[in-house]
């Protein structure tokens, strides 16, 4: 942990830094970039990317948390046991299709821009966050969930005074995977006129210019660290109050 | 007074509960003893109606458990079971507060009354409130546990196997907690263990189960000296029976006057304990105390007369 109470304020300056003040960096990046060309990507700002991209991910990983823990609660009542098999079919099915041939197929419906990249950060986001909730609910303490249907919490309050909290942790492990995944991932969605930080990373790839496909890279990884270490914290915040 | 009327429970081909009558009175503890699967705690559970009876009814107080919703009946009884059950992400204050707080008592009324319990229990309301079940001993959950379940004051506190998770020693002193509170409160309990022992020490009255059916309900004593089938009897541990009639009766009910050497047993020792201090130190009677009439003694002679069984 004391390596973490270094670390973590260095890697937020870095990633600041690289985000807000993209010139300091220059001395480092101009011997990959190719003679004479520019070093630090400009045609937009790197923050507003920032933004946008984050904006993305958020917006695919609330939809797929949304729709996989309601499928999850459904599908954990006995009323909806039956369908435990077909939800499991199908956020699999979101999971093995690649994103990029979501983004494909999505174009000629959505048109280019955010729209097919939300889709296929939506669908590729959905297995981890539907499997860690199914998981989390169908193995809460037996005894516990006794004594509350025995004083006479009626469904509604079991769910939600004393299951949805004890699934938190857990169910918070898959989002953290789901969000991890898409911040990656989302970086494709350039390809298709979606605004991201896979915007330097491909003008450095088309121009060969090493330096842009390297700061777009850092930044995008930066943020991953950060975001799985923060998330991570919270998990184990939640878990030392509902471990017995 | 708690009515169970020809209760009965059938899974499939299986009868786990066979025509069961028995009415407990308010203000006693009824224990139900049986080994597994005799049916015992499918009965305790169909009184809150975790379970619904295939046929037969039970009236609390003269009303059918089946008028109001099983949530709403469930709220009017308490339930501990083994194991506690205890809320984790929950504060032990929370946790004992949750039934009031499910039937809208004022904030006030609710801390009141942890603190009322928790006092009860021995267990410092200051230190234990804003602590988390996981911070406790297996002791300490367990006294939150049985006091969740009478937060609310209760009409009957159902229990199942409560001390069955606890050792010894710790076990003991929830029992007697427990016979303690029952008695400063005036609480009705029907209690489902698989030890005899304990039945026989918290029970005002004993049902015993075998595969299912009630083969004999009667107080403590009764079930001892009058084992109504090998089966009881062999719950009972039939060689101990003399032993533990004797601990089921008071010293100072055989207490005559005179005098006698050594300690005086407590006001509360059993025949057990005298027959015990007799047989330690050799004497032929020990003092008691007694009520009224002043320190008396019990004799040898007079205990082995009560320890005899009928025939």
């Amino acid at each position: 942990m004391r390596i973490g109470t270094f670390l973590r304020p260095a890697l937020v300056l870095l990633l600041l830094a690289l985000v807000l003040r993209p010139d300091w960096f220059v001395p480092l990046f101009a011997p990959l970039a190719p003679v004479g060309g520019p070093v630090i990507y400009a045609r937009s700002s790197l923050l507003s990317l920032s933004l946008s991209h984050l904006g993305l991910v958020a917006a695919a990983t609330a939809a797929a948390t949304l729709i996989a823990v309601s499928l999850a609660i459904l599908v954990t009542r006995p009323a909806g046991a039956a369908f435990r098999p077909l939800s499991r079919t199908i956020t699999n099915m979101g999971q093995t299709f690649p994103p990029v041939a979501v983004l494909a197929l999505a174009v000629p419906a959505l048109g280019f821009g955010a729209g097919p990249t939300l889709v296929a950060l939506f669908l590729y986001g959905l297995l981890p966050i539907f499997e860690n909730s199914v998981a989390a609910l169908t193995s809460l303490p037996p005894a516990t969930m006794e004594a509350a249907r025995g004083m006479g919490l009626n469904r509604r309050q079991r769910l939600w005074q004393v299951e949805l909290p004890l699934a938190l942790p857990v169910m918070l492990t898959g989002i953290r995977l789901s969000a991890v995944i898409s911040l990656g991932t989302a970086t494709i969605g350039s390809t298709v006129a979606a605004r991201t930080l896979g915007e330097v990373i491909i003008a450095g790839l088309l121009t060969s210019n090493t330096a842009y496909v390297l700061q777009g890279g850092l930044i995008v990884g930066l943020f991953a660290v950060l975001i799985y270490d923060a998330l991570v914290q919270l998990e184990k915040r939640l878990s030392r109050q509902t471990s017995s | 007074m708690i009515e169970i009327d020809h209760l009965t429970k059938v899974y499939g081909s299986a009868t786990a509960v066979d025509d069961v009558t028995l009415t407990a009175q308010s203000g006693t503890i009824t224990a139900i003893v049986g080994t597994s699967g005799s049916g015992k705690t499918t009965l305790l559970r169909m009184i809150n109606r975790l379970e619904e009876p295939t046929s037969g009814e039970v009236r609390i107080n003269g009303e059918t458990t089946t008028d109001v919703k099983p949530y709403v009946l469930r709220r009017r009884i308490g339930y501990a079971i083994q194991g506690h059950g205890l809320f984790p992400h929950h504060t032990v204050g929370r946790n004992i507060g949750a039934v009031p707080r499910l039937l809208g008592w004022p904030r006030e009324k609710i801390r009141a009354r942890v603190d009322e319990l928790l006092d009860l229990f021995s267990l410092d309301p200051a230190e234990f409130r804003d602590r988390y079940p996981a911070e406790l001993s297996g002791g300490q959950q367990q006294r939150v546990g049985v006091a969740r379940a009478l937060a609310s004051r209760p009409d009957l506190l159902l229990m199942d196997e409560p001390f069955g998770a606890l050792d010894p020693i710790i076990r003991a002193r929830a029992q007697d907690d427990l016979r303690r509170i029952q008695r400063t409160l005036g609480s009705t309990i029907m209690l489902v263990t698989h030890d005899m022992e304990e039945a026989i020490r918290l029970g005002d009255h004993v049902a015993v189960m075998d595969g299912g059916r009630l083969v004999q309900y009667a107080p403590p004593a009764e079930i001892v000296a009058r084992p109504a089938t090998p089966f009881v009897a062999d719950m009972v541990g039939d060689v101990d029976r003399p032993l533990r009639l004797l601990s089921l009766i008071p010293a100072a009910e055989v207490a005559e006057d005179g005098a006698a050497e050594g300690e005086a047993l407590p006001r509360n020792a059993s025949l057990r304990d005298a027959l015990s201090a007799c047989l330690r130190t050799g004497r032929e009677a020990v003092p008691v105390q007694r009520e009224e009439g002043g320190p008396g003694r019990a004799t040898l002679a007079a205990i082995r007369a009560r320890a005899e069984l009928p025939e």
